[in-house]
């Protein structure tokens, strides 16, 4: 019964492929062929993505890094913030109760900031799959586009947020 | 790039784990299972819908709203979609390969792809509790505005 519930969706849209069929042979056989081509083109490159999104999980130890980052730590910070955030694959709300405990341990505020852009945008098994997919010239410039980019805005957010504020912040967790 | 890399990558990185550590390696593999298993209901429904969506829209509809020349416009609805909708990244790239294939634009898939990933309206009021407000609306401002940098430069680099 489990299974059927976590499948409902998929069950649903496999009863409307039926359906199509049924009204249209032509339309149901060319759905069947570019749902079963995608599938086969998913699960042959599947495996080792996941392989890598679990042991990037197991081996990257961070509540250890997460003391390394206070304020004045510099480029050093920065980069373990975003080494943090890329060895990750779950989606940008699972970031925040991190975001938290990097807040809680004194984390600078612009490293936080990066963090969860670095984990937003630049996640590795994300870019695994978009290179894939989009081709290694797409995913690459991106990559690289989005990286200055999370740096400039967390940069601008830090500047415009005053003393005052961050302390309020910090006085939160 | 070829799948062969992602295999030889994975190999590496277990025998590189296995002889480090066999029980973090096991606890590795069995994360791995356990994510893939978490997104495969939603990876199922996507493929389906993938399916259906190749053989039912035109292309001609594909191209009119996210074409190359629907320019700002194509990219303004690109953006909207893709702060407002909350879908799994493994998601992303299939939907947005299948969307290029139709005839959608390099400009206005990158900006889809940028906003979906980088702004999150849906999660925006758990983000606040985190911060405050006025770094959401920056983080996220910011975010929405650099989408579409983004996006200009992709279109030059690979358009």
């Amino acid at each position: 019964m489990a299974i059927l519930k976590r499948y409902k969706w998929a069950l649903l849209l496999l009863i409307a492929d039926g359906a199509i069929y049924a009204w249209n042979h032509s339309l149901g056989m060319n759905i069947f062929m570019q749902t079963s081509d995608s599938f086969v083109q998913m699960l042959s490159f599947i495996p080792p993505v996941f392989i890598i999104l679990g042991l990037l999980d197991t081996w990257v130890p961070r509540e250890q890094v997460v003391s390394h980052l206070g304020p004045g730590t510099g480029i050093k910070g920065m980069a373990l913030a975003i080494l943090l955030g890329v060895a990750n694959a779950g989606p940008l709300y699972a970031a925040f109760p991190v975001a938290a405990v990097m807040l809680k341990k004194g984390t600078s505020l612009f490293n936080v900031i990066v963090f969860i852009g670095a984990w937003a945008t630049l996640k590795v098994p994300m870019f695994l799959f978009e290179t894939q997919f989009l081709g290694g010239l797409f995913s690459v410039t991106r990559w690289i586009c989005s990286l200055t980019g999370i740096i400039l805005i967390a940069f601008v957010i830090d500047r415009l947020l005053s003393d005052a504020e961050k302390q309020a912040i910090y006085a939160k967790h | 790039m070829d799948i062969l890399f992602f295999y030889g990558l994975a190999a590496v990185g277990v025998l590189w784990s296995y002889t480090k550590d066999r029980q973090k390696t096991k606890q590795s593999l069995k994360k791995a299972w356990k994510a893939f298993d978490t997104i495969l209901p939603a990876f199922a429904v996507i493929l389906l819908l993938i399916g259906i969506i190749l053989a039912v829209v035109s292309p001609a509809v594909v191209t009119a709203l996210l074409g190359a020349n629907s320019g700002i416009y194509g990219m303004i609805i690109a953006a909207i979609v893709g702060s407002i909708a909350l879908i799994p990244g493994f998601i992303i790239f299939p939907l947005a390969k299948t969307v290029l294939g139709m005839g959608a634009g390099i400009m206005q898939v990158a900006v889809f792809i940028s906003t979906l990933m980088m702004v999150s309206v849906v999660t925006a009021p758990m983000e606040a509790q985190l911060f405050n407000r006025k770094v959401v609306l920056l983080r996220n401002g910011l975010s929405l505005l650099f989408s579409f940098v983004v996006a200009i430069v992709l279109g030059k680099v690979v358009g």
